[in-house]
């Protein structure tokens, strides 16, 4: 287990200076055909920020970091990461991609290449980083998540947990700026969503801005700054855990509250 | 009868001494044809298949037609009207300077079986580049491959283990059709079974023919299921 893992020296992350907004999000507007995802979503994220995100199925917390990512295009609105507009210019947009890591709920990671390879990949072909120097950095972030003695395996010899937290080191091998997660446990098995949430808190620890969809409320009072509560494409709360949690002001975010929190 | 006179009637050793050498040579022809026009069409089918799956209309109606042609008329009328039909246009391909190709019947027989086999593959590639999870084009966004990369490295070794099977089998059919080279002059297997069997009567030269035939399929298949376990070995 990840107990046992000490993270003496810290990822190496420059110290966060939270007067810097690097993620500025302005009226932004997605469709999925007819249906209106994002309704007019205005969200400032500052350097170092943890972000919970939370709401119903189909209320677009999903889909608004997957426009962070580019991974999906809003149709309305403006995206700036780090001051750069991302529908303005395409080459700048891609640049930008690269300082963003992402965490799949279904880990994504390339089922016939080893784990290692999986970590190496993106560093060697993105950055240029020689293949010593790629291994070095991926044995570094799989020790930091715990499993660099399963760098030879393929991930389907991995339980759901490792795999996970091999996503995790593979994205951190691009050393990011931003780190979003869909939903980082929803596909694991009970006993395998703790050994990833420890990883996320240690994450968090060393100051890397997060956006986190995720359901798991222990861990958003324990690592978030703001929960954002969206339902119907729009964000209806955005308050500090403790606010959200004990005294949420809408009724919607009540009735969610009341569904999950047993 | 004795063993002797039986075995005569399937391997005799007069026969064999007269035109083995000759059934060598054709076994290495149909041998050279199969592994050339397949990988060609290897290559092209994947464009093909690139094409069809593409966002421009033109590409992909372009490909889509090309495919439907070839799949949808027999190999042997695509050779005839590759080596009689364009053939026949001499003067016109003496002034372009493409006569050499077009007279040659094995440039021609290359040729068409390229391009049939071109089709078949493309809707195999296709269907296993479709079998990729969507996930891995997500993953391979979000890490900012480049698309030459993400093609190379992570989508096509997944989808070359789907592909594999009715690859084989296309080969394995490829092996089997290029008989009807010997339609137009080529000695392949089935063209030095033809000479030797019009010379010697003989039925049992058909036989050895058909035994080649099946050795030929049965060494595609055992390196079939070598790959296949090597492209696998992850999902053991």
């Amino acid at each position: 287990m990840t107990a046992s893992l000490s993270l003496a020296t810290p990822l190496p992350v420059a110290q966060p200076d939270p007067r810097n907004v690097v993620v500025n999000i302005q009226g932004l507007n997605k469709y999925y055909g007819e249906f209106h995802v994002l309704r007019d979503i205005d969200l400032t994220v500052h350097e170092g920020e943890r972000i919970v995100l939370c709401g119903p199925s189909g209320s677009g917390k999903s889909t608004l970091i997957r426009c962070i990512n580019q991974l999906e295009v809003a149709e309305k609105g403006s995206i700036r990461v780090y001051d750069t507009d991302l529908a303005a210019n395409h080459r700048a947009a891609a640049q930008v991609r690269s300082e963003i890591g992402m965490v799949f709920q279904h880990f994504n990671l390339f089922p016939h290449m080893s784990v290692l390879d999986n970590c190496t990949l993106a560093p060697m072909s993105v950055r240029g980083l020689s293949r010593q120097e790629a291994e070095e950095r991926a044995r570094f972030y799989l020790n930091k998540v715990g499993i660099e003695n399963q760098a030879g395996k393929y991930p389907s010899q991995l339980s759901g947990g490792q795999q996970q937290r091999v996503a995790i080191a593979r994205a951190l091998c691009m050393k990011p700026k931003i780190m979003l997660f869909d939903e980082p446990t929803s596909a694991l098995d009970p006993e395998m969503v703790a050994e990833v949430l420890d990883v996320l808190v240690k994450l968090a620890d060393t100051g890397m801005t997060m956006l986190c969809v995720t359901h798991e409320m222990g861990f958003a009072r324990q690592v978030a700054q703001r929960v954002l509560f969206l339902d119907g494409g729009q964000v209806i709360e955005d308050s500090p855990p403790e606010a959200f949690f004990n005294n949420p002001q809408s009724a919607r975010a009540k009735g969610f509250l009341a569904q999950i929190l047993h | 009868m004795t063993f002797d006179d039986l075995l005569a009637m399937f391997v005799n050793p007069e026969l064999l001494e007269r035109y083995g050498p000759r059934f060598v040579d054709g076994l290495l022809v149909t041998g050279k044809l199969v592994a050339i026009s397949f990988t060609l069409g290897a290559v092209l089918g994947l464009l093909l298949a690139l094409a069809r799956m593409s966002k421009s209309q033109l590409l992909q109606r372009l490909a889509a037609g090309y495919i439907y042609f070839f799949r949808g008329s027999p190999l042997l009328a695509q050779l005839f009207l590759l080596y009689y039909g364009l053939g026949s246009l001499k003067s016109f391909w003496q002034d372009v300077g493409l006569w050499w190709f077009f007279r040659d019947a094995w440039f021609c027989t290359l040729l068409a079986f390229t391009l049939n086999t071109a089709a078949y593959q493309a809707e195999i590639f296709r269907g296993s580049l479709l079998a990729v999870a969507p996930g891995q084009y997500e993953a391979a966004k979000a890490l900012s491959l480049k698309r030459s990369t993400t093609f190379f490295k992570v989508i096509l070794p997944q989808s070359l283990i789907v592909a594999i099977g009715p690859l084989g089998n296309e080969l394995i059919l490829m092996i089997k059709a290029s008989a009807i080279a010997s339609l137009v002059t080529i000695y392949d297997l089935m063209g030095v079974t033809k000479l030797a069997f019009s010379r010697s009567f003989d039925f049992q030269i058909y036989l050895w023919a058909a035994v080649l035939y099946l050795l030929i399929v049965e060494i595609v298949r055992r390196s079939l299921k070598h790959i296949e376990a090597r492209l696998g070995r992850h999902l053991r």
